[in-house]
């Protein structure tokens, strides 16, 4: 008898660039060491998977002192007209730097290896999104299908 | 490192985690069991990150080697 495959199971909660790429770096690494790997996209976390936005996710950089700036720069200046748009450029070409691939290209590696892929759904109805929205291959689903999942993995992560 | 012993040889050179991991998992589905991978990156976590996948995955490590901050590793596809 085979094996039963590995669990794991995340949250993903937050919509911002940085934050986008934890669950999709672990999910697609998970997959290549075959364990079995579900994503429930919730909250702003939708936005990952969300046709129109995951090209164009942004990195605000207020309220992070960790975002780092070649010019000594009070956090609060992070409110100034153009500042999310100066954050999401620099964090973009520290990305490049190092070869990572975009969300798009990562979020399609892992559907393509066969991570399973939900989005909430009153996170949807809260914003008036329907599956046609998500990018192909996103289910949609709720809390239950998720603890369904979740209860048999060993990993649980909550990003 | 006896590089002439491999099927298939994949330069990762340049990529960061995880596309090591990813990319050396997608040559070894290409390879049928007993065949040999060579594979060379410059990622340092692939150190310890290409050995974890192999182990979890059930394929062998038959010797990684350093030089000139190049890693190279050669694989046995077990399953």
């Amino acid at each position: 008898m085979e094996e039963k495959k590995k669990r794991m199971a995340i949250i993903a909660s937050k919509g911002t660039l940085d934050m986008a790429y934890p669950p999709l770096i672990l999910a697609s690494t998970a997959v290549a060491m075959d364990v079995e790997v579900e994503i429930f996209f919730t909250l702003y976390g939708v936005d990952i998977v969300n046709k129109k936005k995951y090209h164009s996710l942004q990195v605000a950089p207020i309220a992070n002192p960790a975002m780092p700036s070649p010019v000594p720069f009070p956090n609060i200046l992070g409110v100034l007209p153009g500042m999310t748009g100066m954050a999401t450029m620099m964090m973009k070409g520290m990305i490049k730097k190092i070869n990572w691939p975009t969300i798009p290209e990562l979020l399609h590696v892992c559907l393509e290896s066969g991570v399973k892929m939900i989005a909430c759904t009153p996170t949807l109805e809260m914003t008036g999104l329907s599956k046609e929205d998500l990018v192909e291959g996103v289910e949609v689903a709720g809390a239950a299908e998720f603890l369904d999942f979740a209860l048999d993995a060993n990993i649980s992560l909550f990003v | 490192m006896d590089k002439s012993k491999a099927n298939l040889a994949v330069d990762l050179k340049g990529l960061a985690c995880p596309m090591p991991v990813l990319k050396t998992k997608k040559a070894l589905d290409s390879l049928q069991p007993g065949q040999v991978l060579f594979v060379e990156v410059t990622d340092k976590g692939s150190k310890a990150d290409i050995p974890a996948m192999l182990r979890r995955t059930g394929n062998e490590l038959v010797e990684m080697d350093e030089k000139d901050n190049v890693f190279s590793f050669l694989i046995k596809k077990v399953k």
